[in-house]
């Protein structure tokens, strides 16, 4: 635990600083002055027009959901390639043929996605 | 918790303290401003322009002194009094935004930045203290985790402005950086792989014995094994930088910036000192970017002949002179090796265009990607059947 106490220690500064430098903004700062079209959302000078969260693609979500499932599978190869050298010396090159047998499970639902037309941004 | 009451914990926390305050108050921030006057001067040297070359400080305001002092380059004066503007900029949110979230935002965007200078090494040893804040064994697991928490920064200060520059700045920011984050992540492992540690100062160390992993003659000679990795550590430095640069929104990929066609992206709403705290998150993850591309290929704070804070390695002349000298050499050795990087950025964001959106997926999930992918079995297969 006591390698991560620094860590903390680094967040209470870095919180610090940023909540310190908003609260001598906003008392050094001009006070604000309002006015209706200083209040609505800036559109380039024009009314806005519209809601203000307009739809947008599905693809977005399409990309986040790939994300977290390969995202994962990569984790899976950390330990896998910080061990590697060590089990390579001790036990032989088993170890790269596994990993690459992952790769090719892997490999399968990235082609899938990409056959899917998942990553596809111009259809 | 017998650490807690230990009588380590004071001796830790304020060399603890004392080293934080020193890489960002004294380091980190003042490099963030002069990186930004950098910015601005090296794009006015590529447009054949002048930029801001007048700013200096006004020492006439002291009494005994008749004249401005201006420095030699002009300009010096500048990222001062930028941060001075700041602080007395009218302090405006609009009515139309989501108060908390609104304020949350540029703090979100600027805190992983300044959090994951935690675990860099950013020196050797000084005075028997390590120059790193937490030297933890997963240091580039960590560095990973908390630099992907500043997207919500970005999606926070999109949604909360309830504007459509900002919604759609916010949208393609995420996607930009979890995309960018799996090449970045895939074009790591080579190096774990080479160094069998996610410890930043275990990879240091070993870039130390066998040589920068980007230029292994820096320890001597090269035997077969270490010019066949040359080639996967090679591709996956580019992979690695290209990734960073997306995913500190640079230039060719600012695009949830892009000004001519989102106005300025998740940052239009806006002003004074909370879009500054955006400005201030971004230089900073460029700096924290380029001090981790220092410590997994460039050999982190080492230079060949030069001895560690610690008396140990280099010429057996130079261990004359004392090591704590050495350990301020690896100091700015380190800090010299990232103003390189900064500079790299800058020149790529004055040379290249700006990526189209579909252009900037597709080179992420089908190139990056694969080559990622393939570059680490090579390299595993480097490894496993050569000696």
């Amino acid at each position: 635990m006591s390698e991560y106490f620094p860590i903390f220690l680094q967040v209470v500064v870095a919180i610090g600083f940023a909540a310190s430098a908003l609260l001598v903004s906003v008392v050094l700062g001009k006070a604000a002055k309002t006015n209706k079209a200083k209040d609505s959302a800036y559109e380039c000078g024009m009314p806005a027009e519209g809601g203000a969260q307009p739809r947008f693609s599905v693809k977005f979500y399409l990309v986040a959901m790939l994300f977290i499932l390969f995202d994962i599978e990569i984790v899976f190869m950390y330990p896998w390639a910080v061990v590697f050298r060590e089990h390579i010396a001790a036990h032989g090159p088993g170890i790269f043929w596994s990993m690459l047998s992952f790769a090719g499970v892997l490999t399968v639902g990235y082609v899938y996605a990409i056959m899917k037309g998942a990553l596809d941004w111009k259809s | 918790m017998d650490f807690l009451t230990s009588s380590d914990f004071w001796f830790l926390s304020l060399t603890s303290l004392a080293k934080t305050i020193f890489l960002i108050f004294l380091v980190v921030l003042p490099m963030v401003s002069y990186t930004v006057y950098a910015e601005r001067r090296v794009s006015a040297l590529i447009q054949d322009r002048v930029g801001p070359n007048r700013t200096g400080f006004p020492t006439s305001l002291i009494p005994g002194f008749t004249k401005d002092f201006s420095p030699f380059l002009g300009g010096l004066g500048q990222p001062v009094a930028d941060a001075v503007k700041f602080l007395l900029k009218e302090d405006f949110v609009p009515g139309h935004v989501n108060k908390l979230y609104f304020w949350l935002a540029p703090c979100l965007a600027m805190m992983p930045a300044i959090v994951t200078l935690a675990a860099i090494p950013f020196g050797s040893e000084f005075l028997g203290v390590k120059m790193v804040v937490a030297d933890i064994n997963v240091g580039l697991l960590f560095m990973f985790a908390i630099s992907s928490v500043s997207v919500y920064g970005i999606v926070l200060a999109g949604w909360s402005s309830n504007s459509k520059y900002p919604f759609l700045g916010g949208i393609r920011s995420t996607s930009q950086m979890i995309s960018y984050e799996l090449c970045m992540g895939l074009s790591a492992v080579p190096v774990l792989l080479v160094c069998g540690s996610t410890g930043l100062s275990s990879i240091v160390n070993y870039q130390v014995r066998e040589g920068w992993l980007l230029a292994p003659f820096t320890n001597g000679g090269l035997s077969f094994r270490e010019i066949a990795l040359w080639v996967p550590i090679i591709i996956a430095f580019i992979t690695f930088t290209i990734s960073m640069f997306a995913e500190t929104n640079r230039l060719p990929f600012d695009l949830p910036e892009s000004e001519t066609e989102l106005v300025a992206g998740y940052h239009t709403e806006y002003s004074s000192m909370k879009f500054a705290l955006f400005f201030l998150g971004e230089y900073t993850a460029m700096i924290a970017g380029s001090a981790l591309i220092v410590v997994l290929f460039l050999g982190g704070w080492h230079l060949p002949f030069i001895p560690d804070g610690a008396g140990q390695g280099g010429l057996n002349f130079l261990h004359a002179i004392p090591s704590w000298i050495w350990g301020l050499v690896n100091i700015t050795a380190f800090f010299a090796k990232v103003a390189v990087l900064l500079l790299v950025f800058i020149w790529i964001r004055w040379t290249l265009p700006r990526f189209r959106y579909d252009q900037l997926m597709k080179l992420g999930w089908l190139y990056l990607f694969e080559i990622a992918l393939v570059n680490i079995f090579l390299t595993a297969g480097i490894l496993a059947f050569t000696k």
